[in-house]
């Protein structure tokens, strides 16, 4: 087998139905349709965008390495985004705020969207909105998008360091990530573990009637 | 009717989602040899829609002309994965029991405040994701994995940014 398999363009455009359609599905699975979840995020209750985003990371990242490595896969013929480091450090920022505005990302969105919820329908057409005026009024921003182009710059370059290694680096990472996690909402369900037995210790040495 | 504190539990365990969500991603390599993806998609459909009404002003748009080009914006690949991820979303909420008319929020926020926020942040969404060429799908899972330095440069800039954003959007939510 020598994947990537490159359908015919009839077949590719049913392949996108099936994976969208399973990738919606994880989606509203995993609870990400919903804006009060994604929202917990930003403030600490709930880590389930974190968790899932990145063991979804962790698994296609050591499955596509495996995959090249066992010369399944080859990697040289999968596309990856290139680095434009000013646009994607404004863009990511600026898409960060807006993200925490909306309580939703464009993906979730359209989740959120086609379970009947209206603040997904309000996300998915500003979304549309935003695009639509950004790209009408593109011009002057041109130069600035085609700026500090890397090409296709991946992490191993910028490390200096073997692909397995960087691999193993960020597995070890997002497991020390996931244990944060788990204490951060451990911390979380039981809000005022020192804080509330002070304020009750205090009124329990006065006298009482 | 937003207070189901106990909802929540009815979700999937979130790494058992995660996984499912690497192999869909990992699945999309292999398939098409690209991952996955969302803006794109709605980039194809501004790039159509202008094309549509006023063809001049959407090949004037070097952004849009891209989108413009063979096989044109209506069979756009992630258009059609984006119309999947609705389908799927919608069939999970189904049969899941969870499909609601609702407009999510917290207690101390109108509804009507609520969608102008989501309108507005979809909106600045729109920006941020043209002028960093993708977003959460297309840009931060699929190139995270596959280690592109700008997916990595992405997604430390807008969690940093959400972060700092997110104090002032309380309100919204509790």
């Amino acid at each position: 087998m020598s994947a990537p398999l490159f359908l015919s363009d009839h077949a590719a455009l049913i392949a996108a139905v099936v994976i969208g359609i399973a990738f919606g599905w994880t989606l509203e699975r995993a609870g990400l349709g919903s804006a009060k979840k994604l929202a917990g995020q930003f403030y600490l209750t709930d880590l389930t965008v974190f968790k899932v985003m990145f063991s979804a990371i962790l698994t296609a990242m050591l499955g596509a390495f495996w995959l090249g490595r066992l010369g399944v896969l080859d990697l040289s013929r999968v596309y990856v985004p290139g680095t434009w480091l000013a646009p994607q450090l404004l863009g990511g920022a600026i898409f960060g705020a807006g993200f925490a505005i909306a309580g939703l990302c464009p993906g979730t969105s359209c989740v959120a969207a086609a379970t009947g919820r209206g603040d997904g329908l309000a996300a998915f057409t500003g979304m549309f909105t935003g695009i639509l005026v950004t790209g009408l009024a593109f011009a002057p921003l041109q130069r600035f998008y085609d700026s500090t182009s890397r090409g296709t710059l991946t992490l191993p370059e910028v490390l200096h360091l073997p692909y397995g290694t960087v691999v193993a680096l960020l597995t070890g990472i997002a497991l020390a990530g996931f244990a944060g996690a788990e204490w951060i909402e451990r911390r979380q369900r039981a809000p005022e573990p020192e804080h509330a037995r002070v304020a009750t210790l205090v009124p329990e040495q006065e006298p009482q009637a | 009717m937003n207070d189901r504190p106990t909802r929540s539990r009815a979700y999937a365990d979130p790494y058992l989602a995660g996984v499912g969500l690497g192999l869909v991603l990992l699945a999309a390599y292999v398939v098409m040899g690209r991952g996955l993806g969302a803006s794109g998609a709605f980039a194809a459909t501004a790039a159509g829609a202008t094309n549509a009404v006023a063809p001049a002003r959407a090949a004037a748009s070097p952004f849009f002309a891209r989108y413009l080009a063979a096989p044109g914006p209506w069979r756009d690949w992630l258009l059609f994965e984006l119309a999947g991820v609705a389908i799927g979303g919608f069939l999970s909420a189904l049969l899941a029991g969870r499909l609601r008319r609702e407009v999510e929020r917290g207690p101390r926020i109108s509804r009507r405040s609520r969608l102008v926020l989501a309108f507005a942040g979809g909106s600045i969404m729109g920006l941020g994701a043209v002028l960093a060429r993708g977003c959460t799908s297309g840009l931060a899972l699929t190139g995270g994995a596959l280690l592109a330095a700008g997916s990595w440069l992405f997604i430390g800039a807008a969690f940093g940014a959400a972060y700092l954003v997110a104090p002032l959007m309380k309100r919204a939510w509790r």
